[in-house]
């Protein structure tokens, strides 16, 4: 029963080679030790089968190692049981039905060592020695998905603990006015690294517990406007996106070269980008639609040959508002959720 | 359909390790123009696109999207590989064009996760 079936789960195909590759990542990271049962319950050469049987029965375990001497000189498996009892032999040592020197694996090996005995051997479990050969461990295929998914869950578990102590960050700190602040400088025609601004604002926005529709809009609305920097201006701008519990203020700034017409500018379609640009994918004039979508409140000040400034507003409705620890009075309750306000201020003053 | 499902279906090569294979594509949107796929693309769809710089992969986090697909069996530089690595954001080369792509996926059951600027607000307004 421990014993593995004929060889069908070896024939691993592109497809799932490529889905066991994560795993297998950690297959290389963590060590035997870490994944192995080390409370184990050994039997000696003279101990009796029927004791094995009892063994296994109380113990819920179909395997055990052997040991004379403190030395590890054999493993008996259920296999082995079911031959003594098919013999009506239940009162032979251990000795007589054992497999001697079993396969042993190293307990600061990395379990991929391990997995691979257990591919090209037809065993069911390894005794793990440590580095003096003392028997300190038994490794089973069981014990090394536990491990894995152990592993796994501890990966997910930090993002989780991230998010959360990032999500009480409002609750936490009592102040008459709470916000968080984020900025960052973006450089012109630099697309390699054009969209990190907006990718960290939206991780920065689910960390503290933003509803992924609220993260989708500010990302989309941010990574338009940092598009926007990289196409247009003359030496970069500046994205600062205020956090408050119940709204985000997005704001970028920058020196030049400045928008002719605003209301052209603002138009669905209307582009000044060049054939490079759109051969990237960009350019097609819908940025400004696009950020205006996804905003309560949008305003576009340029001034041609200064710069222009685009201030975002995301209100948050009372499910979506970071919890907070503000105490009196919210300001500027004059602009609620829902009275959704695109206004366009121009200032061509050229 | 999963991420697994699809790469098959598009008879595609899975071009970067970091993705989960069992994510699921909920339709489709077929774009190369980027806030076209902003504008219009719907949550955890597949992309068909004939572009291959990173900003595709940062378009699709920005909208989303659960899977990329690259037509054409064009190869994307590095750069968009690691991002898409990074991103663990699925990234598959598809030997077929964007029409073919469209059919096969759309035969297969895959409903449009696309939205005419005529269908009015979205779920974002």
């Amino acid at each position: 029963m421990d014993q593995a079936p004929p060889r069908k789960e070896v024939i691993i195909n592109d497809q799932v080679a490529e889905t066991i590759t994560r795993a297998e990542e950690l297959a290389y990271e963590l060590k035997i030790s870490e994944v192995m049962t080390s409370k184990i319950r050994v039997l000696s050469t003279t101990s009796k089968m029927r004791e094995v049987m009892e063994l296994f029965r109380t113990a819920r375990i179909s395997g055990a190692p052997v040991v004379d001497g403190g030395v590890l000189v054999g493993i008996i498996s259920m296999e082995d049981l079911i031959r003594s009892l098919y013999a009506s032999d239940l009162d032979a040592p251990t000795s007589r039905y054992m497999s001697r020197r079993p396969l042993t694996v190293k307990d600061t090996d990395p379990v991929i060592e391990a997995l691979k005995v257990f591919v090209n051997s037809q065993v069911g479990r390894l005794p793990v020695l440590n580095i003096e050969g003392t028997l300190v461990g038994i490794l089973t295929k069981g014990d090394i998905t536990r491990g894995l998914l152990r592993a796994l869950q501890r990966d997910y578990q930090e993002e989780e603990v991230r998010r959360y102590r990032a999500s009480h960050l409002f609750e936490d700190i009592i102040s008459g006015r709470t916000s968080l602040i984020l900025r960052y400088n973006i450089k012109p025609r630099d697309f390699t690294h054009g969209g990190e601004a907006s990718s960290n604002i939206k991780r920065a926005l689910l960390r503290l517990g933003a509803s992924p529709q609220i993260a989708r809009r500010c990302g989309i609305a941010v990574y338009e406007a940092e598009i926007n920097l990289i196409i247009h201006t003359t030496n970069g701008g500046v994205i600062r996106v205020e956090i408050e519990p119940h709204r985000i203020t997005i704001d970028t700034y920058d020196d030049g070269p400045g928008i002719k017409d605003v209301e052209l500018a603002m138009k669905p379609g209307y582009s000044t980008a060049s054939e490079e640009v759109r051969e990237l994918g960009f350019g097609a004039g819908m940025g400004l639609t696009n950020m205006a979508r996804c905003v309560d409140n949008i305003i576009l000040e340029s001034t041609l040959g200064k710069g222009t400034h685009l201030k975002m507003k995301i209100f948050l409705e009372k499910e979506d508002r970071f919890h907070d620890g503000t105490v009196g009075n919210k300001e500027d309750t004059s602009n609620e959720p829902g009275t959704s306000n695109h206004a366009v201020k121009t200032e061509s003053s050229d | 359909m999963n991420v697994a499902e699809l790469t098959k279906l598009v008879s595609g090569k899975l071009l970067n390790q970091a993705a989960d294979l069992m994510r699921e594509v909920k339709g489709g949107c077929g774009a190369d123009l980027m806030s076209d796929v902003l504008a219009s693309i719907q949550p955890e769809a597949v992309l068909l696109t004939g572009l291959c710089n990173p900003q595709v992969i940062r378009t699709s986090q920005m909208a989303d999207v659960a899977a990329v697909v690259i037509v054409r069996g064009k190869t994307p530089p590095q750069e968009t590989i690691d991002l898409a690595n990074k991103e663990k954001l699925a990234l598959i080369s598809s030997p077929y064009g964007m029409f073919e792509l469209c059919g096969r996926l759309h035969r297969a059951g895959l409903p449009s996760l696309e939205r005419s600027v005529s269908d009015g607000p979205s779920e974002l307004e």
